[in-house]
């Protein structure tokens, strides 16, 4: 490099550290870009979109062009890049808030008590309520569940436990992972061809939903119960060993109760993961007006094939108004079944805290 | 998932094993395999009740004429909307993911990943709605926009939709419900980065950038190629927010503005399936088992590439 050049501007090249721009130099440009953006979007009656959208294509080339001027061209791209990161999250955060904001805004008017506990049996035009999909919903997710923990919580018992490093253990690892790819319409599919071929064409039951929403919760179970049964420690099972118990009574007594709450919370997750498959439940399940609380008699309805119904099937819109009841209503149900989602999502994060696994 | 590799420990001698020992065993053995089973019972019941569907008479593929012509444009919807969403998530993904992992302040860092982790549960018939009933008549004039700007691309060749109900809206909402699981993956890649090789960047006098760009990329290149394939397996088997955003028609068309856009196989299932005859249903069943089959190899693939990554860096 330029070592060998022992020039006159001696002092300049011994310098240590390069200029730097000033630590608010960013917040400078963006207000600086904000407002520049401000000008044209006011005279020619942009939204605040394209305001936001045009401050940013501004602070984006303002920024890195300074600090090329001031510092050098690496410090410039860093620039760029840290401002394109930010950007990045503050864009993905906008759908998550208008998602929230849209439902909540559209759906609160809309949920009353005669919403919440009336079904849709006879029901022409405004009025009905969502009370025969709510006990459905429950109905195919409580069987789902209990399909579903026994099965995915002994798998993790077998895969820590007993099958650690076999192959078998291996390829149900690899393959449970797989699993959880599995689109949810395809497990629909398959619940429908197992009852087809038991029970006719013309078969439709809740207890098919239960069987295919446990096909897609199974894998989420048997992932959170493996990994929390591995962070028990091993000093645990020694211990008890040591006083003579046999292995399955250290599984039952020590290893489980040490892991449960961290299983609870995995268990909590997968069931606010299901409660809001659709497309099963829609092939399956189907849809009805009425309450039907028998998962193994005809079509039961549940509240995310409500929603899908009151958007397809929305009914005629009344003279003077601007939407069809059935939009309405499907605004609703949404809101009620994110806040069931967001609840157990909720529920799930406490349960976690409060019996995090005890180490050593 | 090092416990792969570490060879079992030899046990000095069995202990005697009582009946509750074996029973436990047993059960726990039965469920692993209940779930092999399961896997296993999906392609076998799809594959009884889809074969039929093979070869049905003309009628039963209205408007085409047999099997493959029936399901020609919906996987050429379902890869263009896939891929589609590819585009515009994985950059957002992996930008998020390099903020959580290496530009958030660690105070903001837990409470992002959190909201991302809550996109993830939100169900996808609420996306549909949302993106039916709200994002796509606030798409309505980037639609004009880009038929009025860009309509030489043959994407953009319009006319455009009056409805926003197309193509691009539903890859934009598609593009939001994978990026939390291509964020989730990346992120954790990102963040086993061995820190000495980091440090020693910054310490040559890297920015943040070339730190990120010379250390933690190389090390996650496999691994976000794995998150990306995880992403595209969802985007192939969305079906609810699909068949609430799209019109579809059976065409082959690369124009994603206009009112005629191709259905995905995922979504035609569900919006035909209401009305579907015993004989329909054997071919719609037949669509669900190809869409498996799919998805199946791109996790497969994906999950294997993990695995192989996980391996190699546990050495």
């Amino acid at each position: 490099m330029t070592t060998s050049e022992v020039a006159p501007d001696l002092a300049a090249s011994m310098r240590l550290s390069h200029p730097r721009l000033p630590r608010w130099a960013p917040v400078l440009v963006a207000v600086l870009a904000v407002a520049a953006a401000g000008l044209p979007a006011m005279l020619l009656g942009w939204s605040v979109v394209g305001w936001l959208a045009l401050a940013l294509v501004l602070f984006l080339v303002a920024l890195p062009g300074w600090s090329m001027a001031v510092e050098n061209n690496r410090a410039a791209l860093d620039r760029l890049m840290t401002t394109l990161i930010w950007a990045a999250f503050g864009i993905a955060v906008i759908p998550l808030l208008w998602l929230i904001w849209t439902v909540v805004s559209k759906g609160a008017s809309v949920i009353n008590m005669e919403f919440l506990t009336y079904s849709m049996r006879n029901v022409v035009g405004e009025g009905g309520g969502i009370y025969h999909a709510l006990i459905g919903t429950l109905l195919v997710t409580a069987a789902a569940a209990a399909i579903s923990i026994p099965v995915g919580i002994f798998a993790a018992i077998y895969l820590v436990e007993y099958g650690k490093g076999t192959v078998l253990g291996r390829w149900i690892t690899f393959l449970v992972d797989v699993m959880t790819g599995i689109p949810s319409i395809v497990a629909g599919l398959f619940a429908l061809s197992l009852f087809v071929l038991l029970f006719g064409p013309e078969v439709r039951m809740g207890f098919g939903g239960s069987v295919a929403l446990s096909l897609l919760m199974i894998p989420i179970v048997v992932r959170s119960a493996e990994e929390m049964l591995r962070l028990v420690p091993g000093d645990l099972r020694e211990a008890s060993y040591a006083l003579g118990v046999p292995k399955w009574r250290t599984i039952t007594r020590v290893v489980l109760p040490t892991a449960m709450g961290g299983i609870i919370t995995g268990v909590t997750l997968a069931i606010a993961r299901v409660i809001g498959e659709t497309a099963p439940l829609l092939v399956i399940a189907g849809k009805t007006d009425s309450v039907n609380a028998n998962l193994f008699n005809e079509r039961m309805s549940t509240l995310p094939v409500y929603i899908y119904y009151s958007f397809t099937q929305p009914g005629i819109t009344p003279p003077g108004a601007t939407e069809a009841p059935g939009i309405a209503r499907a605004w609703g149900a949404a809101l009620v079944l994110i806040v069931i989602v967001m609840v157990l999502n909720l529920l799930a994060r406490v349960i976690g805290k409060f019996f995090a696994p005890k180490k050593g | 998932m090092s416990v792969i590799t570490s060879s079992p420990e030899k046990a000095p001698a069995k202990p005697p094993r009582s009946r509750g020992d074996r029973l436990f065993a047993g059960t726990a053995k039965g469920a692993g395999l209940a779930i092999l089973a399961a896997l296993a019972g999906v392609f076998i019941f799809l594959t009884i009740e889809g074969v039929p569907g093979l070869s049905q008479t003309e009628a039963t593929y209205a408007p085409n004429h047999d099997f493959l012509s029936y399901v020609g444009p919906l996987i050429y919807g379902t890869i263009l909307a896939a891929v589609l969403a590819l585009l515009l998530a994985v950059p957002f993904a992996f930008g998020i993911a390099l903020f959580i992992s290496h530009y958030a302040p660690r105070k903001l860092a837990v409470p992002v990943a959190y909201v991302i982790d809550l996109l993830a549960a939100v169900p996808s018939v609420v996306f549909g709605l949302w993106g039916a009933r709200s994002l796509a008549t606030y798409l309505v004039p980037v639609h004009d926009w880009l038929y009025g700007h860009l309509s030489f691309l043959p994407f953009f060749a319009g006319p455009p939709s009056v409805t926003g109900r197309t193509i691009f809206t539903a890859g934009i909402v598609l593009a939001i419900m994978i990026l939390p699981i291509i964020t989730a993956i990346s992120r954790e890649v990102f963040a086993q980065t061995p820190r000495l090789d980091q440090e020693a960047a910054l310490a040559l006098g890297a920015t943040r950038w070339e730190m990120v760009r010379l250390s933690v990329f190389p090390y996650a290149k496999s691994g976000m190629v794995s998150a990306v394939m995880l992403g595209l397996g969802r985007a192939l088997g969305e079906t609810m927010a699909v068949a609430m955003v799209l019109s579809a028609s059976p065409v082959y068309t690369l124009n994603l503005i206009s009112n005629t856009n191709p259905a995905t196989v995922a979504s035609n299932i569900a919006s035909s399936f209401a009305e579907a005859t015993p004989a329909k249903l054997h071919v719609l069943i037949a669509t669900g088992l190809v869409l498996f089959a799919v998805t199946f190899a791109v996790n497969f693939a994906a999950r294997w590439v993990v695995g192989r990554n996980e391996r190699r860096m546990a050495r």
